[in-house]
């Protein structure tokens, strides 16, 4: 198929009242339009570098998860058929919330991310669920198919809910060099990996630690709760992990990994993104410890990496010095194919770009409905 | 033959008129329904074909009692009534 036009540089930014996009004009950064599914919770936004087309993940408070796409940058959109549970799923579901699941069956609840499949298979796309489903779609959104393989392993049972009450896959790395290596982080569920397409699964990611369980389950890769995955394309086997209580790095495609300790301000956050080229720079949003998760004294920063987590600068030019209590959550955070800008968003509606690999952010917004994700155009 | 009603909250994503349907229960009602407009059975049942939590069904002006199986069953004259919940917006 065609791609669609090639689109100016796009942020765009998911929150819970609409889908915004923001281009630069001049030298400031504007709203593009009018907002998309305005008043409607977006979860997850995906601009496709295979086809051009946007997705859109909406998850209405009353009428469910639905999957909407634009062929025409943002103009007109179409609802697509959303991921969904079959019948058949009924009783394969030995622990996502068992006061509904136990009588009816599993339902999607949110598509928490959207990616695509590898560049010799344009048609096809992946979405991460709460409860943890993972689905994929061969015709570009139109239907989707659990990967039942994974959601009837019995080692599922181990997951347990991270921020929301039940488990959800957040993210999907796809291996650039070859889409049947994947590998996917579950809150809490640790990192999954297959290497034959998502027919056969296997929990992965040693090295880890966690600081919620018993002492004996610290190193359980089973329950870290991975925040979020990032990996640069030109080394797919680096991988960052911004984890519940750290921060860690696999340089054998997500098999073991390595924590990454004292960095300042904090270890703790729910966002990172990794340079696309260069798999030493990565950028994470530190805040306080799990109780408060706000900025360290009240105080936004961004952190970043250049050797690989060796050393970490704090940025703060560009964000708020003082009386800052905004969270970026896991996909608030997102760096442009060249691995120049990053968009990051806030529960409290603020928006940044940051310039020049993240060193100057200019405030975009500061009246935007809390942000949920941002991606940029590809 | 019953009557469906939808709210307008949910027709402003489905157009969706008013509508005479066959139908001996609920669940039959809606499925005729469902064959005329598909896309709305997304929008009322969840994944596996119960009312979605924050949706609610109305015959006539008793909420339907069986939410899951949508057993309720209806008399020709009997009018349904779909709207959302006040919660979970």
């Amino acid at each position: 198929m065609a791609r669609t036009k090639p689109m100016k540089q796009t942020a765009f930014a998911g929150t819970r009242k609409g889908l915004f996009a923001f281009r630069r004009r001049g030298l400031h950064w504007a709203l593009a339009g009018e907002p998309a599914f305005l008043g409607e919770p977006v979860s997850a936004v995906l601009h496709d570098p295979r086809t051009g087309r946007i997705f859109a993940a909406l998850r209405l408070g009353h009428f469910g998860v639905k999957l909407h796409r634009s062929d025409d940058n943002g103009a007109t959109w179409r609802e697509m058929n959303a991921s969904a549970f079959s019948k058949d799923e009924k009783k394969m579901d030995p622990n996502v919330d068992p006061r509904t699941v136990e009588k009816k069956g599993p339902s999607v609840d949110m598509i928490w991310t959207l990616v695509p499949g590898g560049a010799e298979e344009p048609e096809t796309i992946w979405a991460g669920t709460t409860p943890g489903g993972l689905f994929r779609s061969t015709d570009g959104g139109e239907s989707w198919q659990l990967l039942s393989s994974l959601w009837n392993d019995p080692a599922r049972a181990k997951w347990f809910g991270g921020g929301y009450d039940v488990p959800g896959i957040h993210s999907v790395l796809i291996d650039p060099r070859d889409a049947k290596h994947i590998s996917i982080g579950i809150s809490i569920g640790g990192v999954w990996r297959s290497d034959d397409a998502g027919s056969t699964w296997a929990q992965t990611g040693n090295g880890m630690r966690n600081a919620y369980m018993p002492p004996d389950k610290a190193g359980d890769p089973a329950t870290q709760d991975v925040h979020r995955l990032a990996a640069p394309l030109a080394d797919p086997d680096v991988v960052w992990v911004q984890h519940h209580n750290g921060i860690f790095r696999s340089t054998d495609g997500a098999a073991n990994f390595k924590e990454i300790k004292k960095v300042k301000p904090s270890v703790f956050g729910f966002a990172v993104a990794a340079h696309p080229h260069d798999p030493k720079t990565a950028w994470f949003v530190p805040g306080v410890v799990d109780a408060q998760r706000i900025p360290v004294d009240g105080r936004l920063v961004v952190t970043r990496t250049r050797d690989g987590g060796k050393t970490f600068d704090a940025i703060t030019s560009g964000l708020p010095r003082k009386d800052c209590y905004d969270l970026v959550y896991r996909h608030g955070l997102d760096v442009d194919a060249e691995g120049e800008h990053l968009v990051m968003g806030s529960t409290t509606g603020n928006l940044w770009i940051g310039d020049r690999q993240g060193s100057r952010w200019t405030h975009v917004s500061a009246h935007l409905p809390p942000i949920a994700a941002v991606a940029w155009s590809r | 033959m019953p009557t469906v009603f939808v709210t307008p909250n949910l027709t402003r994503h489905v157009p969706c008129p008013t509508t005479t349907v066959k139908g001996a229960t609920v669940r039959a009602a809606l499925d005729d329904l469902f064959v005329r407009v598909p896309r709305l059975r997304g929008y009322v049942l969840d994944d596996q074909g119960a009312l979605r939590q924050h949706v609610n069904v109305f015959v006539n002006d008793e909420s339907v009692r069986d939410r899951t199986g949508l057993g309720d069953t209806l008399g020709p004259t009997d009018e349904i009534f779909i709207f959302q919940a006040l919660s979970g917006g």
